[in-house]
């Protein structure tokens, strides 16, 4: 019943280019078929979609770094903004951006929460592209102590179907009803990712986060999918368990470091993600990306918009900063990528210059030129 | 007909605001309109009844502590306890009727762990309770206790969960091999009393805001019902504040400095609510010194929410502070506050003290040690 999904051969090239994991980004990404090759003068096109809140200020910060560090990439921007139902046009335009150049950066979109509302952009994306998996790496940076110690796992969400399918009816006046999607080929091909993530990036274990004793139909074929493809990396010495998604965020919070690889349907992601990013230390430091099979789309693992602090000249850059390393690894430019990593790392480590996130006082600008010092 | 109803409704209204103040007046209305307020009486005695379930494994020791301790308070409660081990009822497994037909009379209850039976066929005992007897809101408070060290040390949360429908409706099927549809149910009934409870519990404990806590960005008709309802039911209750919070916000924050929400009551649809209140759990040491209740429409029931942890039980070990905190819950449901404060106190005083601590609070006193620390501070 399984099918198995074909490896890229690009994953045997990232295999030997595998570093120290110093920084939370370095990790090697699998099953994506199409890393672009450069262009012109060997340089990339990526397409950069700031997004709402805290996006411009924080894509400011990535573009003014890789100027610094002659990072030969290429911007097409997209302003687009989920606050406005202008934008419409472009929104597809940056679609149409992403699908050409298949590498994107992107910050987050407003959704509004009014039924008249648009649907989420950031969902839309991901679906129409086919990017099922999404990648959060939390793991402590040094130099920036929090509640939790050692912590460091990855968590793997299935990007396109589950509760966010986006079938909901009112089948009589106050009774609604909303479809959750499971099924077992995209069950399978975010087991697949999760475990060959693992594998690629010396992990030891996958854990499986479910509901499948209340929801024993759709949790079950996916936890019963997840169990399956781990027989056949038995062999290869990755373990494999599984874990009920209350007791996870129980445990989550009080001994976060015997997690090490999650794998997990959409909502459970969205919770995991961010409870994850609050061990470490919030949105503004966690990266992540969305991956399919033949596009990747980079973008802070804990998808807030940061309204709040909109404008303010206040925003951690480094969740973008991160994400646009991982970015750059994926693009293969590993030395550009090294640089930016290293010198976030020791812009935090300095402790000097904090945004007020990390309890400081300086500002998004102040972090950036920081990081360009140390490059 | 219907007009001399009315009338005589209004007639009613009139009286009672002329005996009591206009604020009072309304408070009891609030409280009146609130399916699962507690109206049971005192028996001949001067005391309440209220059904004991004392629960599989650690489950009678733990309940024989409360016991204990409610008799050395002189808490005017006599208690009932009644078996739900499963029977056999027209080849069906049921609950023994006289356990359910003494929660329908006391209309409150208190219940240890129930270990659930593994096989196929057996609807769980706590779904079957909850079905009888309407237990449709959930409410969980954290609190950091003193004493007990763990990474967090300012939680105070109270979180209310629907607990009947949402995601754990229980309908599902398989649309073709490999293709399997769940259906997450969200009802303005079920959101309107459960968003009414919330309301009410806030105005009661004197925490004076609600906040929802929802997904409808993305669920825009069902978890936007659940929202609207809140909504609504929130102008019912003006002296008390209305916010409402993406689940997203609500997790990282509750983790990264859950003391934003102590002045709060949460309320949100039964997924989140299961998941956010063993993150709540979690935060100040586990389920173990966690109360739980179920606000029913018939009855309400006040549970630990742990195991039954059969490795321990029978042995002296057990820590009874989740049940005794989960009948300190049930105090405040019948209006006990007195006792329930001087219950709470002294059992935080025992643990704060640290000098008889049972092993799960890194001590190595027996239950009965325990719990006579805790008469002693009464």
């Amino acid at each position: 019943m399984l099918r198995t999904i074909s490896l890229s051969k690009s994953l045997t090239s990232t295999l030997t280019k595998m570093g120290p994991r110093a920084m939370s980004t370095t990790s090697i990404l699998p099953q994506v078929q199409d890393v672009p090759s450069s262009k012109l003068g060997g340089r990339y096109t990526v397409t950069l979609i700031p997004g709402d809140g805290i996006g411009q200020e924080t894509s400011s910060a990535v573009k003014t770094i890789f100027k610094a560090a002659n990072v030969p990439v290429d911007w097409e921007q997209f302003d687009v903004s989920g606050y406005t139902s202008a934008d419409d046009l472009t929104f597809k335009q940056s679609v149409e951006s992403l699908r050409r150049n298949k590498v994107g950066l992107k910050g987050i979109l407003y959704t509004p929460v009014s039924s008249l509302g648009h649907s989420s952009f950031n969902v839309t994306i991901r679906k129409d592209l086919d990017m099922y998996a999404s990648l959060v790496l939390c793991k402590n940076i040094p130099g920036y102590p929090t509640r939790h110690e050692g912590v460091d796992f990855a968590i793997i969400r299935e990007n396109t179907e589950g509760e966010y399918s986006g079938l909901e009816h009112q089948s009589y006046p106050g009774v609604v009803e909303s479809l959750k999607v499971i099924t077992r080929t995209k069950s399978e091909r975010i087991a697949r990712f999760a475990f060959d993530f693992a594998l690629r990036n010396n992990r030891k274990k996958v854990t499986c986060i479910h509901k499948a004793n209340i929801m024993k139909l759709a949790d079950g074929l996916f936890l019963n999918t997840c169990r399956e493809v781990s027989k056949e990396y038995a062999s290869s010495g990755i373990k494999f368990d599984d874990m009920i998604v209350d007791n996870a965020s129980m445990q989550l919070v009080s001994k976060p470091q015997q997690f090490d690889v999650m794998v997990m349907p959409n909502l459970y992601g969205n919770i995991v993600s961010n409870v994850g990013a609050g061990l470490v230390g919030g949105p503004g430091i966690v990266p992540g990306c969305n991956i399919g099979r033949e596009y990747a789309m980079f973008e802070p693992g804990c998808r807030h918009v940061g309204k709040d602090i909109q404008g303010r000249n206040s925003a951690n850059p480094s969740a973008m900063i991160l994400s646009s390393v991982m970015m750059l690894r994926h693009l293969g430019l590993d030395d550009h990528a090294n640089k930016i990593a290293n010198a976030v790392s020791k812009t935090i480590m300095g402790g000097a210059v904090k945004t007020p996130d990390m309890g400081g006082s300086s500002t998004t600008t102040d972090f950036t030129f920081a990081v360009i010092s140390n490059l | 007909m219907f007009a001399t109803q009315r009338t005589a409704v209004a007639f009613k209204g009139l009286k009672a605001l002329s005996a009591k103040t206009a604020m009072r007046s309304m408070a009891s209305q609030a409280a009146s309109t609130m399916p699962g307020a507690f109206n049971a009486k005192k028996n001949a005695n001067g005391n309440y009844t209220v059904t004991l379930i004392p629960g599989d494994g650690i489950g009678p020791e733990i309940s024989e502590s409360v016991v204990k301790i409610y008799k050395a308070a002189g808490v005017p409660i006599e208690w009932e306890p009644v078996s739900v081990t499963p029977v056999l009822k027209n080849g069906k497994v049921a609950i023994p009727d006289e356990a359910l037909h003494s929660v329908k009379k006391n209309t409150v209850a208190l219940k240890g762990p129930l270990a659930t039976p593994i096989g196929k066929g057996h609807v769980s005992l706590n779904l079957t309770l909850r079905r009888t007897f309407n237990l449709y809101a959930n409410v969980r408070p954290c609190k950091s206790v003193v004493g007990f060290k763990t990474p967090y040390d300012n939680v105070d949360t109270v979180l209310i969960r629907e607990n009947t429908e949402g995601e754990y409706s229980g309908i599902e099927h398989e649309v073709v091999d490999g293709v399997v549809q769940s259906i997450k149910l969200i009802t303005k009934d079920a959101s309107d009393r459960c968003a009414r409870y919330a309301f009410h519990y806030a105005k009661e404990t004197g925490r004076n805001r609600v906040t929802a806590v929802h997904k409808a960005n993305i669920m825009k008709l069902s978890d936007g019902l659940f929202l609207s309802s809140c909504q609504e039911v929130a102008r019912e209750f003006p002296e008390v504040k209305f916010d409402d919070l993406l689940l997203d916000r609500a997790c990282l924050q509750i983790v990264q400095d859950p003391s934003i929400y102590a002045d709060t009551v949460m309320v949100m649809p039964n997924l989140y609510g299961d998941i956010l209140s063993d993150m709540s759990a979690g935060l100040i040491g586990g389920l173990g010194l966690t109360p739980s209740g179920n606000i029913g429409r018939d009855a309400s029931i006040f549970e630990a929410v742990h195991g039954t942890a059969p490795d321990i039980a029978g042995q002296d070990k057990a820590n009874p502070t989740a049940l005794l905190f989960s009948s300190v819950l049930m105090l405040r449901h019948m209006s006990l506050n007195s006792f329930a404060d001087q219950i709470e106190k002294a059992t935080l005083k025992v643990i704060a003290d640290g000098k008889v601590l049972t092993g799960d609070l890194g001590g190595r006193s027996t239950n009965t040690e325990f719990t006579n620390a805790i008469i002693s501070e009464l």
